[in-house]
């Protein structure tokens, strides 16, 4: 069985931010504006971290992007009370926006903080509508959401091989930032598949997940910066 | 004859302590429209959140939890007031309890369901909230909180009812309005010695039942934090520390609800200097174990020093939670300590001013846990603050008032000090009790060897 994950290069990622747009229009995510950025309540499910090093003149800006880990161990579809958030037998940390009930225990046991909350009913200006996506719900007022790795995306690859009679094949499932990525830096796949470029990623000597020493497993590995 | 008349011409227990069933002044009236207002008011702004959606309120991202689970684990602490410290001291055999244990017990009940509500009232919906009836995850702390509350809520009742049974027959006999109420609740009752006796040893046996079940409440509100890999909540003390800090704090409100009936009801001849004296023993005592436990966390933290603990530590200690830790180490430490510690200060109003500090620290305390943590993610701390929005501190009041409303209201159907607790004691106790010194004493050599 696969096991879905992700490696990101951090020398390639030029802070673009193009996996940002994507996975907005790709998953609909609410566009909130200033208002809604300036009370801190943005809804992204993929952001582009930046961090400064070292002192003027000697400045590098530094680029993480940031999707849902998919822990193998996730701390937060433990605590949800009613089910809402599970690790589905592929790896992917799925949700069930129709049963969530809005508690953010969720959000607040993830340490990677890319949970996000409909802190409002969310808005989808009248330009953006004829390009929503019908494979992906609308999200309604008060549930959490989050990366899902474009689960839609699998099944419909996977409808796809089925009815032309063959395996899935690796660019048949790639989520949106990692199709969009200009330089490549975000490579997607099956972790337990030999052929897949991310399986030799993963055990690549630059190869480091984000707050390892947490036992939570994640399934998003990033290969560090040369120097 | 009225009801009034009836209780003026009874003997002096029966006729102080009923007198509030049956005489109303104006200025109750005044305090129950202030606070039927709050509530409305509080109301009010709930259907507002309805309409708008949690953005109504200073939430954010990261700051998903704010006034509500902050007003959650307060009331259910507050709600630690009553069954616990009440079975504690009939366990205990302690005879001063008496003219406590009634309004004690009615604190834990009438404030638990507006504890209860306030993770409801932080739901995004609220309209779904039998999903967790319906789609239970039993590994979720959250799920273990709604069975432990349920258990505690059902127990603590039937512990304030049970105990209640002989004075609502005496006041069913006597044929005080509303007839069908005490015909009703006294299912019955005669107070024979039989019937006497089989109740007090079911109240023997509730009163060891609840302990563990008011300790098992806090250390599962203990753990919805500790569970989670949050710095400064990921603490194994985090248990037993909510349980202290919810029976520190219930001791105080119950002083403060002790110091309004006797003034308000004239009760001085019940609640004597004595209680005061022996609740601020007990007030000190925690106020001690608070610190310990308070002091053992932040010192495990500090010496410990890894970097997300440490910066919600320094937030707390020298950063923008300055204000309110300190405030709370003022409020739950140094001002009980400093009255508590004396005889001289452990009177009426000291003990009050120490209690009303003391629930004040404890608010401070449990937003000292929420709040910083939630600003301090492990990865990139948001340069983010959290002001409650007039929504959740109406909410707050209105939650609040409508407790003290319950309560007032409950004092006029009920005794709020226990007729039959306090006659046994009078009759029986205090031949109980020379028995029991005497049986304390050594006894005579010579006897046992032979």
């Amino acid at each position: 069985m696969a096991r879905w994950g992700m490696a990101i290069d951090l020398e390639r990622c030029n802070g673009c931010q193009a996996c940002e747009i994507a996975c907005r229009s790709e998953n609909n995510v609410a566009v909130g504006g200033p208002q809604v950025a300036r009370e801190h309540r943005t809804i992204s499910w993929m952001r582009v971290h930046t961090e400064i090093e070292g002192e003027w003149p000697a400045v590098r800006a530094r680029f993480v992007p940031r999707p849902c880990m998919h822990c193998d161990r996730p701390p937060c579809t433990l605590v949800c009370p009613v089910e809402a958030t599970s690790v589905d037998p592929e790896g992917i940390v799925n949700q069930i926006y129709a049963r969530c009930i809005g508690c953010r225990y969720c959000a607040n046991a993830c340490p990677y903080t890319v949970k996000s909350f409909n802190w409002r009913s969310p808005q989808h200006p009248a330009s953006t509508l004829p390009g929503l996506n019908p494979d992906v719900s609308v999200r309604p007022v008060g549930v959490a959401e989050k990366c899902t790795f474009c689960s839609h995306r699998l099944q419909k690859a996977r409808d796809q091989a089925r009815v032309e009679q063959r395996v899935l094949r690796e660019h048949d499932y790639v989520p949106a930032c990692a199709e969009s990525c200009p330089t490549g830096a975000i490579v997607f796949g099956d972790l337990e598949n030999p052929t897949h470029r991310v399986a030799g990623l993963a055990h690549d000597p630059r190869a480091f997940r984000l707050e390892e020493g947490l036992g939570t497993q994640p399934k998003v590995y990033y290969l560090s910066r040369r120097n | 004859m009225t009801d009034f008349e009836t209780v003026a011409r009874l003997p002096q227990d029966e006729r102080t302590l009923l007198m509030p069933l049956v005489r109303t002044t104006r200025i109750f009236w005044m305090w129950a429209a202030v606070m039927a207002a709050t509530a409305l008011w509080g109301g009010f702004a709930y259907v507002y959140q309805l309409r708008h959606g949690l953005g109504a309120t200073g939430l954010n991202s990261p700051e998903f939890w704010g006034i509500y689970i902050i007003c959650f684990v307060f009331f259910i602490g507050i709600s630690h007031a009553g069954t616990l410290i009440s079975a504690i001291l009939r366990v205990a055999n302690a005879e001063w309890r008496r003219s406590i244990t009634r309004s004690a017990e009615f604190i834990t009940v009438l404030v638990i369901g507006f504890g209860a509500v306030q993770p409801v009232l932080d739901l995004g919906r609220p309209d779904r909230v039998l999903n967790i009836f319906l789609h239970a995850q039993a590994f979720s702390p959250l799920l273990w909180d709604v069975l432990s509350i349920t258990l505690y809520f059902t127990a603590s009742s039937i512990y304030l009812y049970v105990p209640m049974i002989p004075d609502l027959a005496r006041i069913r006999d006597l044929g005080l309005r509303p007839h069908a109420l005490y015909w009703f609740l006294a299912i019955g009752y005669r107070d024979t010695p039989s019937a006497r006796h089989a109740l007090e040893r079911l109240i023997g046996v509730l009163a060891v039942a609840v302990i563990p079940i008011a300790v098992s409440v806090h250390t599962v509100i203990g753990w919805i934090f500790a569970l989670t890999l949050k710095p400064m909540w990921h603490s194994a003390i985090f248990g037993p520390y909510f349980v202290i800090g919810a029976i520190f704090s219930g001791i105080a409100a119950l002083i403060i609800a002790m110091a309004i009936l006797r003034r308000v009801y004239k009760l001085e001849a019940y609640f004597k200097d004595v209680h005061f004296n022996n609740m601020g023993l007990l007030l000190f005592v925690t106020t001690i174990l608070w610190f310990y436990f308070t002091f053992a966390e932040h010192l495990t933290v500090w010496y410990g020093g890894e970097e997300a603990e440490l910066a919600t530590l320094y937030s707390k200690l020298t950063g923008p939670f300055a204000v309110p830790f300190w405030l709370m180490v003022a409020c739950c430490f140094v001002v009980p300590f400093a009255l508590m510690s004396r005889r001289a200060t452990r009177g009426v109003i000291g003990t009050t001013v120490a209690s009303v500090a003391v629930v004040i620290g404890m608010w401070l305390e449990r937003y000292n846990i929420v709040v910083p943590t939630s600003l301090h993610p492990r990865l990139d701390a948001a340069h983010v603050g959290y002001m409650p929005s007039w929504v959740e501190l109406s909410i707050m009041a209105g939650t609040l008032s409508g407790f003290v409303l319950v309560y007032m209201v409950a004092t006029k159907f009920f005794p709020i000090i226990s007729i039959w607790e306090t006659q046994e004691g009078r009759e029986k106790s205090v031949e109980e009790v020379s028995e029991r010194v005497a049986s304390y004493l050594p006894d005579d050599i010579a006897m046992v060897d032979s």
